[in-house]
Formats: C-alpha cells, structure tokens, sequence
C-alpha cells in the first residue's frame, strides 16, 4: 500500500456553494447549487488515482471512482458520467442522497490526514453536467436475451435492478404504484434536497435504454406476482419500500395536525401541496411545529415545515445530539436554517381543542443510562419533569414497519417476525421460486444507496437465473 | 385505461355516475373495495368505493357526489375522456356469507357502495331487507338496482316525497323489533351510520359499516385515514374500508373529515374564478 501514502495536500477540498440559509429556509429550491467546471476540475486533480482505491471498496455499487475522476481532471465531463453509468443507474442521485461520508469518502486516503476527495460533489457534478449539457447518450444495452423480468416498486433499488437487467439485455417493465415512478426519491425526498426533474431525467434514461413503467398498479392488489408469471414474465423483484408508518400509540395522536412523515412529505413532495391552491392536494402550514425523531426523513419533515412558512420548527428527540441518526450534513442544514433541537425529551400525549384539532403535547425530559441493545444509552425518563410545548403541527418520523398488502397476497414468500421479505444478503433471493427483493422491504428503513447495492446484488444473481438456471 | 364509456347525472346533476374502462380492476374487484382516481396531473386523490363492476365488458361503476374542486372537475370528464390516474382495486373486501336475515341500510352516496354488497349478500342466499334514505325523493339513486338486489324494500325521505316520511333508523327500528335479523350494513352520511349503530348496539344485531375518511396513498403507506375502533387505530385503506360499527369512533372521523375544509373552499373558490374567466 506504499503507493497509497498521501503525499500533498495543497488544494484544499472544494466548498460546495450553497444558498444563504436565510433565504434558503423559506423556498424550495435547492440547497447546494453545484461545483463550476472549473472547481470540479481542481478538486479531481486531488485525487491520488491509488492503484488499490479504498473509496471504491466503500461503494455499496462499486463506482469506478479513480477513473471517473480521472476523466473530469482532463475535461472529459460526458466520459466521466459515461463511467459512472457503467455502475450507477442513478449518479445525480447518489452525488446528493449518499452519506458519503460513510462509504467512498470515509475511506479516501487523502481524508486520513487532511479532508477527502469529495467525491460525492464529483459525482454530482459529472452527472449534471451532462444532463444539462450532454449529447443525451444512452449506455450501450447488450443483444436481447428475450427474457422478461417485472420489478415490482420504482425506488433506488428497483430502479438500479431495471438498469442492470436492461444493460444485459433482458426486457424489464417496472411497476410503480403511484402516478409517477421514482418510489422514496419522489414521494419523501423534497425537492430541495432532490429535484425532481433530476429524478425522472434518470427515470427518462432507463426508458430511453427500454424499460417500460406502468405507474398506477399496486401489485398485491391490481395483479398478483403468480399473475406476472402467467403473464409471460421469467423472474420479478421486490423493492416495494418499507411503506407502513409507525405511530407512538400516545394518547391523542389522531387529533387533526398530527401527520406521519409519510404522510407529511408525499402530500408535500408527490403532491405539491406547497404549491396548493395551483395544485389540488392541501398540506397543513403549521405555525409551531414538532418533529418526533431524528433521523434523515425527520430533517426533510422539518425542513419542509420550515419552508410552508412556521414561525417554530422543534426536533425532539429523546437521545442526546450525538445519537441523532441523521446525516451530520443534514443535521448541520437543519441547525443552519433555525431548527431548534429539543434534546432528551419524550412525548408523552398530545392535547388538541374542541374541534379534535392539535394544540400541544406534554413531554418528559430524559436522561441517559447504561447502553441498550443497540449499544446506545438508553434514555430514562426523569420523573416528575413533564412541560407543555405548544404547537399546532406534529410529524411523526420514528420508523417505518414493513407493508403486508404485497406480501399477504403472495404464496411461498418466508418473511421475518415483522413482516420484512427473508431474502439471502448476498444475492437477494427469496424463498419462492424466480422471485428476488432488496431495499427497505428486506432490510427495514435504511438508505438509498443501501437499497441500490441490493439491487445491484440481486441484479446479478438474477442475470445467472436468467442465462443458467435457478 | 380509465377511459369513461358511459356518463348519467343523477340527483338533479349533484351526484354523477362514470362507467370506466378498467379490464384489469374490473376482474379483480369484489364488493366492498375502493379505486383511487385522479382527473388530471395537478389534482388530488380521491377514493371511490366501486358501486358496481363488469368483468365481461372490463368496465367499473363509480358515483360520487359533486362536492369540492376535485369532484368538480371529475364532473368537467365526459364519455370518451379518460382520468389521468385510476389505481385499484384497494381495500379489504367485504366478508360475504349466508347468515340468515340482513338490512342493509343506505343514504346519499353510500347507496352506491351498498350496491354490490347487498347484491352479494342476497346471492350469497340471505333474506335481504333494505332500507335506503335520501332528503327528498328526487335526490335518491339506484332505487331499481337496489330493489332488484333486495327482498323487502323500503324509502325514506325527509320531506315525505316518497315512501316513509322521516329518517331511515325509524325503519330499522321496526325491522330489528318484527323480525330476527343477524346483520346490519349501513352505509351513508357519518350521522345515519352513528345513529343506525347506536340502535343495533342496543339489540345486539352485528353491524358493518364503509369509511369514507381522507386518504393520500391508499395503500397503508402515510395513515392519513386512520380512524379509531375498539380503541385502536386502523388505516381505513388497509384494514378497512368496512368496521365493526358499534366499535367505531365517528365523533373523531367527523372531525378528522374537516381537516381541511378551509383549503377546500379556498381551492373551490379559485376553481371558480378560473371558469368564471
């Protein structure tokens, strides 16, 4: 690994602009606004080009990152999101979502003394680039093999599969049950985070390579997967998503402001309830708002409070700041745009007038004890502290269960105790015969870049199904 | 897909009737479940249970009620034009069996997704008695198709335009003292299912009702149409649409109903504005 050693670190790693927090917490328009070619540029020449990349071992869908780098160094922005492409079905999407930090950067050596590449901005940036400015090239796709392949959910997961699948020739249709495909990239990501036009730009490409998408079909319920398989269809995947949002079972909670983040964002993002009345679907502007929980969907529900015009956007959570499972990128943007962060804190029942509408919640202040299960400490209630916050909105964001309306309508699926598809981790096979599943349905929530490289595992098993064999 | 083939006004124009091209929901379908649709990119996510369906022809039945922007525009649609998105069928069917004597109760729209549930009840082998209500006689519907699917019949109006004058539990209540009956669906405005509850509670008769709370997805995926029963919650989309009526918290479903109803006017007001230019 002596060629790995860092052996200068003289241009410092480039700042991604970003709109004034300010201005930026009352639209929804993007935050960062994107590298110039020129700092895309400076920041590729940082990269150390190891003959054994370490980032690449950190990538859930193993990204040629050296040489994608490589070519934006020497100007060649289309070859590098060529390259990115070879792996990644959706590199405008993982240059934003991914926690980079954890994967590709967290392993850069140049990071181990200085700041990593920012190989995530690169990715963004290639991507972009060529959206806005390319020849609309399309990945070359392999002969036809005439094997037919349903991917039950347009999420990352479902979405990488179709685009692996399609790269080798297989036909692939994608079945969405919204109106519009993209799974959690368009219903729960906002739109200041992920622009949509980004997302069905990506869609667009896989179209263009020949999947066929049928939006509005739920399957489970519209047709069933032995339905797809009398239809002609040779193997399926699962990526239908978490999709079932947890409650805290506290008294009051369907008093009329309280939301599920589910709920909160798909009217927000899906809907375009922030653009209610041009768009029909109404979404409650809450004055003073609480966030139960800390995780990434709890930022964007925050966020997005905070951008339909509240006066007080509260995240309480009942761990301390350095439990909070949210990105520390997102966190930071949070912070940055006045989301108050009510640490140690638990709900204990929400009060509402007489018209069932939300008017506060009593909380408990906690304290941290020994480690649980998760080797984190465990919050303990502090007796006798119970306060008032008042507000008029609450989201609660604490967790997804998995979803039965697919998988109570299918034979010989095995699932877990709670009700997530047993699939094997390394090639997503399930129990039933040509049928294969990845993503939050598996897993439980997680994140989307996790949710792609299951879709990329489960991809290649089904290659093998598809050409060998079961 | 989602093509209307046939158009009927009915109620004096405020209830409308869609026969919708749907090959795939059509066969799927069984009394008791909803469709979602969507007119256009813009608008909003309305369920409809399905007051009928044609496997044959590929074609489902809605009705609804012209009541806000949304409806307003699904009233806009005619024969020939097709709705931007129609999703189904969801929902937990209705449970059909021979249990002996039934009444199904029925007011406004909710007659129509009485419809198959009682044509299904009385195929199933039972003695259907039905009662359905409307404020006067010119506002009810499907008054043929019901009593075909019935074997006793009866209308109420408020106004005494037609049949028993006075509200539809006057009837029930005669019905549940002359005979023995196993079953009550009632399905209608939240005060006629809360009211019809309140009298077979007293006499023990098992009652369902159909929920009509707002909804987003329809799936179980964001809980916007939980509602409470036995004193748990339930997503009407999933474990519903149908409940245990004498377990069901109308007083909170009413309220949950008015969510939005400043929003509603504010998006009925701009609608018309835009038709008055």
């Amino acid at each position: 690994m002596a060629e790995n050693k860092p052996k200068k670190e003289a241009v410092p790693r480039a700042k991604m602009p970003e709109q004034d927090p300010d201005v930026r917490r009352r639209n929804f328009i993007e935050v960062p606004l994107g590298l110039t070619p020129e700092m895309a540029m400076a920041e590729a020449q940082r990269c150390l080009q190891c003959k054994k990349p370490a980032c690449v071992d950190g990538c859930p869908v193993s990204v040629d990152i050296p040489e994608f780098i490589k070519l934006i160094a020497e100007n060649n922005f289309t070859g590098a999101a060529n390259k990115l492409w070879e792996r990644n079905a959706l590199p405008a999407v993982c240059g934003r979502v991914c926690p980079q930090e954890e994967q590709c950067e967290g392993r850069c050596i140049v990071g181990k003394k200085g700041q990593p590449v920012a190989i995530g901005y690169l990715e963004r940036f290639a991507a972009d680039y060529e959206r806005k400015n390319g020849v609309g090239g399309v990945p070359a796709v392999e002969a036809k093999t005439g094997k037919k392949v349903a991917v039950i959910g347009s999420g990352p997961s479902g979405l990488t599969v179709a685009g692996d699948l399609l790269l080798k020739g297989h036909e692939v249709t994608i079945f969405e049950a919204f109106h519009k495909p993209g799974g959690v990239l368009v219903y729960g990501i906002p739109e200041f985070r992920l622009p949509k036009e980004i997302v069905a730009s990506e869609v667009a490409t896989l179209e263009k390579m020949g999947a066929k998408i049928e939006c509005n079909t739920v399957v489970g319920a519209s047709v069933t997967i032995d339905e797809l398989f009398e239809e002609g269809y040779d193997a399926a995947y699962i990526g239908v998503g978490a999709g079932l949002p947890r409650f805290m079972n506290l008294p009051g909670e369907n008093l009329i402001g309280i939301y599920s983040a589910n709920e909160y964002l798909t009217r927000t993002n899906l809907m375009k309830g922030y653009l209610f009345p041009q768009y029909d679907t109404p979404i409650a502007r809450g004055k003073n708002v609480v966030v139960l929980g800390a995780g990434n969907v709890a930022m964007d529900s925050a966020r997005t409070a905070m951008r339909l015009g509240a006066e007080s956007v509260k995240v309480v959570y009942r761990r301390s700041r350095d439990e909070m499972p949210a990105r520390e990128e997102e966190l930071h943007h949070a912070e940055e745009e006045k989301i108050e962060f009510v640490l140690l804190t638990n709900p204990t029942q929400f009060f509402g007038d007489e018209n069932g509408r939300l008017t506060g919640m009593e909380c408990l202040k906690m304290e941290l004890g020994e480690p649980d299960s998760s080797g984190r400490r465990r919050p303990v209630p502090l007796e006798g502290s119970e306060y008032r916050i008042d507000c008029d909105m609450v989201v609660v964001s604490v967790g997804s269960n998995a979803n039965p309306l697919l998988t109570n309508s299918t034979q010989n699926l095995n699932l877990n105790r709670w009700g997530n598809i047993i699939a094997d981790p390394a090639t997503g096979k399930t129990s039933k015969r040509g049928v294969w599943a990845g993503g939050d349905i598996v897993t439980g929530a997680a994140t989307v870049i996790l949710a792609m490289g299951a879709g990329r595992a489960a991809a290649n098993s089904m290659h093998d199904y598809l050409t060998l064999g079961w | 897909m989602a093509t209307i083939v046939y158009r009927e006004e009915m109620a004096q124009g405020t209830i409308i009737l869609n026969e919708i091209e749907a090959p795939r929901i059509s066969r799927k379908a069984k009394p008791g479940q909803f469709v979602i649709l969507q007119a256009d990119e813009t608008g909003e996510r309305i369920p409809l249970t399905m007051a009928d369906t044609n496997p044959e022809k590929g074609t489902i039945t809605i009705i609804y009620m012209v009541v806000g922007k949304s409806t307003a525009r699904f009233k806009e649609l005619q024969v020939g034009d097709t709705y931007y998105a129609l999703i189904g069928p969801l929902g937990a069917p209705t449970h059909v069996e021979k249990v002996g004597k039934v009444v199904c109760v029925g007011g406004g729209t909710g007659i129509a997704v009485l419809h198959p549930i009682t044509r299904a009840l009385k195929e199933a082998g039972n003695e259907v008695t039905t009662i359905l209500g409307s404020r006067s006689y010119d506002l009810l519907i499907m008054e043929e198709k019901m009593r075909a699917a019935s074997d006793h019949f009866h209308i109420c109006t408020d106004d005494g335009s037609k049949g028993h004058h006075g509200f539809v539990t006057d009837v029930l209540k005669q019905v549940l003292a002359q005979d023995d009956i196993a079953l009550v669906v009632a399905i209608g405005p939240i005060p006629m299912m809360k009211f019809c509850s309140l009298i077979t509670k007293d006499k023990g008769v098992k009652t369902l009702v159909s929920l009509n709370p707002i909804m987003v997805d329809g799936t179980g995926m964001c809980g916007c149409c939980r509602v409470t029963v036995g004193g748990e919650t339930k997503f009407a989309c999933v474990d519903g649409p149908e409940f245990d009526a004498h377990k069901v918290d109308f007083d909170e479903l009413a309220k949950r109903l008015a969510s939005y109803l400043e929003d509603e006017k504010k998006s009925m007001d701009a609608h018309k504005n835009c038709k008055v230019q």
